[in-house]
């Protein structure tokens, strides 16, 4: 018997990569076909809707454990895991029954939606007193969602591939999309998957990588061609069979939130697929990103919200023609296909992202240069010659970032990490130095980092952080202003919502500044000087 | 108000009626130490004292000191303030130490476990008034299995390399668990490598204690001798030149840290075995109950948190704080 929690277990006690393949093949080629299915939904972040409240968990855990909720929170913060925290502190089972199975586990967490409270907490009890440790982490992780376990979904396709003898990339392509694992067989999805399947399905995104070497690493100017790099929500716009879809890269089905795309879409001939960025637009302008959040986190965009923040599709790839798969084409033939689309559709809401060819590096530096006059974060670089390919694989396709904003602030408010840093204060709030009314500089917070340093420099400020805190908030610790770091960010926009009147885009760590004091970090006014550049 | 027997200043625990500190971390004139890790027992101080299993351990760390040593039980007085020592089961020689006036009663506990790990002597809980504790792992997430259980998934990790023909890496402190798992590991499955850092202090302690054969790995030692045998090294070794002789290995780790998976993961090792010297959650408050203190001292650790529960649960209860660091922190440190 191998089973989801044994797989768990096994990828669990390894950090090699060949080890995880060799337990995932084992899996793959023993477990039910239901089983497989739900793995690799699970695996690729499709999962079952959350029917208990979490509040509602760390009730029955505390219970359990015997201890106060309270407590039961201080070690979830610590754990940094709520799946995990409970399998620690729900005590052991004495004895050990054989574990339901994964599909079997997802139908009972289903159904639990329909039962009352007190039926909920008997059916979890239940379960816990009754599953080992890994069988425990599993079904909470069940429940509570997210089962981020250092499984990518490159290294499932690779393992479905080794054993199935199927391609790897036309596995990465069956699985995407929206089907439903309930009603989803394996034979379906992998093994002979029909063709009115496929229909509903983006393929796979190609990605970039960044540009980490020299230009001139790249050998000759002239066989690549360079395009601004958008800062919008990459997105394919799939018409086929006289429906228009569009997918995020994050493989979530958009259409609602961009009607005037899907109407744009609707004019497309049945067999097309276009791979571009959604970017905001308005008066003939390229907006900020902060335009295109007003539209994602809705369900239904409504009149108002469609006339104040409107957008276009940037094309930059076209990636089906005339209901065929053109993926292994060469680049530039499948735009010389794009832009004739283009051109006959003759539709303002479809825009082709121009390409540039350049005579040498140096012409190239100075298109690099510009790209935010142009509104873009950088310059993509693709090989003339390159095929769309599945996933990120190096070689053809190269994104070179702009250089990012950057400014001095001091380290104010600290929260412990997640996942491999449990336990450590890795979440960190930055302030700058704003004049109030009666004319004193205080810290007014202007962003949250949390990545950038290095796991050594992490260490050293959880211990700064551990001797110098002043207040708890819950897992938020208020800490003695003292230390001042190098914020990067891509792109600032004015803000009525945030405190400082600034929204950054990615802040990030970029440097420790050991050789500056807080006097010396930058003001609000110095961050809004930025807007204007 | 009387005066309490023992305060917590800035060179360390002090007992001002008998003017002598424990596990002091700045320079005194008199201390007892309760176990010979380098945190707990400092250079500098004019008078050791401390448990015989511990005095040559702190004398190889601190060279030539002068320092005397009193067995577990054995009364001796201060200025009219009787101490003793009684073991601790942290590591070999670590004790708790009693102190008493005038039926006053407090018990500093160094660090402790309550399991018998078959090298330290067991802990034995002593009745006080105040108990001074560790809480390293003062936490319901911890909660250990029996030594037992850790050491055969530990034997059955290393025959796993064995039959892959591959070296297994063990990481683990150099003194106390490293000891600790030499003596418990199945000989029978292959030969036991160890760091210069762990066989030093083998060295030492085997002047008093038998403890079974192991083999230090020298310039000479060829990797070929290594596959399929165990090595146990400092966990500073990990990701360093000095494991390229190992190749292949597997990584693994011993430590109360490894409960968690981010941890294990935030080091990058493959196995992880929750093995600790320190008391978990259900054995911290199973000896604050075997004492019948009704005052708790809590330091290190998750002091906090444990504090503010016992203070919910009747007793009297508040923290200290010490630089004694967390066992990640020396482990790292080594």
């Amino acid at each position: 018997m191998f089973d989801f929690a044994d797989l768990v277990e096994q990828i669990d006690k390894t950090n090699k990569t060949n080890l995880k393949v060799k337990a995932l093949e084992k899996f793959f080629s023993t477990a039910s076909d239901q089983d497989k299915v739900w793995a690799i939904a699970l695996f690729s972040s499709k999962k079952p809707k959350r029917s208990v409240k979490t509040s509602d968990l760390r009730v029955y855990a505390a219970q359990m454990a015997k201890i106060p909720l309270w407590l039961f929170e201080e070690s979830y913060h610590i754990v940094g895991d709520l799946a995990e925290t409970i399998a620690l502190v729900v005590p052991e089972s004495k004895e050990s029954i054989k574990p339901p199975t994964l599909t079997q586990l997802i139908k009972e967490i289903k159904d639990l939606k329909n039962l009352d409270e007190l039926k909920q907490c008997e059916y979890l009890k239940n379960r816990w007193s009754h599953l080992n440790y890994y069988s425990k982490f599993v079904f909470n992780k069940l429940i509570t969602g997210g089962f981020r376990i250092g499984v990518s979904q490159k290294l499932m396709t690779k393992s479905i591939a080794n054993v199935t003898g199927i391609d790897q990339d036309t596995i990465a392509y069956q699985i995407m999309g929206d089907w439903n694992p309930e009603d989803t067989t394996y034979n379906q999805l992998i093994l002979s998957p029909r063709k009115e399947d496929l229909i509903y399905k983006p393929y796979p995104f190609y990605l970039a990588n960044s540009l980490d070497q020299d230009l001139e690493k790249l050998g000759s100017c002239l066989q690549w061609v360079y395009e601004n790099k958008w800062d919008g929500i990459r997105a394919q716009l799939i018409k086929r069979n006289d429906e228009v879809m569009i997918w995020s890269r994050g493989e979530e089905l958009i259409s609602k939130q961009f009607p005037e795309l899907l109407e744009m879409g609707s004019l497309l001939n049945n067999g097309t697929v276009i791979d571009g960025e959604i970017l905001p637009f308005k008066n003939g302008k390229i907006g900020s990103f902060n335009d295109l959040q007003k539209r994602l986190g809705r369900k239904n965009v409504g009149k108002t919200t469609l006339e104040n923040s409107p957008v276009i599709l940037k094309a930059y790839d076209l990636l089906e023609f005339n209901a065929d798969d053109i993926r292994n084409q060469k680049y530039v033939d499948r735009r010389i296909s794009l832009e004739n689309l283009i051109v006959t559709l003759k539709n303002e809401k479809l825009q082709l992202s121009k390409y540039y060819f350049f005579k040498n590096w140096k012409e190239v530096e100075t298109a690099h240069c510009q790209a935010r006059i142009n509104k873009s974060e950088g310059l993509m670089i693709k090989n003339l010659n390159a095929i769309y390919k599945v996933g990120r694989k190096k070689g053809d396709w190269w994104k070179w970032k702009v250089d990012p904003l950057t400014i001095d602030a001091v380290l104010t408010y600290a929260m412990r990490g997640h996942g491999r840093r449990a336990n450590l204060f890795t979440d960190y709030t930055f302030a700058l130095w704003k004049t109030n009314d009666k004319g004193d500089r205080e810290l007014v917070t202007f962003a949250k980092a949390y990545s950038g340093l290095t796991d050594k420099e992490f260490k050293e400020v959880d211990a700064f952080i551990k001797k110098n805190t002043l207040e708890r908030f819950g897992p938020v610790r208020s800490v003695r202003a003292k230390l001042v770091f190098e914020i990067a960010f891509e792109g600032i926009a004015s803000s009525s919502r945030h405190k400082s009147g600034v929204a950054v885009r990615f802040p990030r760590i970029l440097r420790w500044r050991k050789d500056k004091t807080i006097k010396d970090a930058n003001s609000i006014n110095d961050l809004k000087s930025l807007i204007h550049e | 108000m009387k005066k309490p027997l023992l305060v917590f200043n800035q060179n360390g625990i002090y007992c001002p009626k008998a003017k002598i500190y424990m596990d002091a971390w700045r320079p005194v004139n008199k201390v007892i130490i309760s176990h010979a890790h380098a945190d707990h027992s400092k250079f500098g101080h004019q008078h050791y004292l401390t448990h015989p299993n511990s005095v040559p351990i702190v004398k190889h760390r601190l060279g030539n000191i002068n320092i005397e040593s009193k067995d577990w039980g054995e009364k001796f007085t201060i200025n009219g303030v009787q101490f003793s020592l009684h073991p601790a089961g942290h590591i070999i020689g670590s004790s708790q130490v009693r102190v008493e006036y005038k039926g006053d009663v407090w018990v500093y506990s160094g660090d402790y476990k309550r399991e018998d790990d078959g090298i330290s002597t067991p802990f034995e809980p002593i009745k006080c008034n105040t108990f001074i504790t560790e809480c390293t792992f003062g936490l319901p997430a911890f909660n250990w299995k029996k030594q037992e259980i850790v050491i055969n998934e530990i034997n059955d990790y290393w025959k796993e390399c064995k039959a892959n023909n591959q070296t297994a890496v063990l990481f683990a402190y150099s003194l106390g668990k490293a000891q600790r798992l030499i003596v418990n590991l199945d000989s029978e499955i292959g030969k036991i490598y160890t760091h210069g850092a762990v066989e030093n202090l083998n060295e030492v302690i085997r002047t008093y204690k038998n403890l079974p054969k192991t083999h230090r790995i020298t310039r000479e030692t060829k990797k070929e001798d290594l596959i399929g045998n165990l090595v146990i090294a400092p966990p500073s070794t990990h990701g360093s030149p000095w494991l390229k002789k190992m190749v292949p290995y597997v990584t693994s780790s011993s430590s109360g840290w490894m409960t968690f998976r981010g941890a294990r993961r935030r080091r990058a090792i493959d196995r992880g075995f929750v093995l600790s010297d320190h008391v978990d959650w259900k054995d911290l408050i199973q000896t604050i109950e075997d004492t019948e203190a009704k005052n708790i001292v809590c330091t290190h650790g998750y002091k906090d948190i444990f504090s503010k529960y016992l203070n919910e649960n009747g007793y009297n209860s508040f923290i200290e704080n010490t630089p004694f660091q967390e066992e990640e922190t020396i482990e790292n440190n080594v």
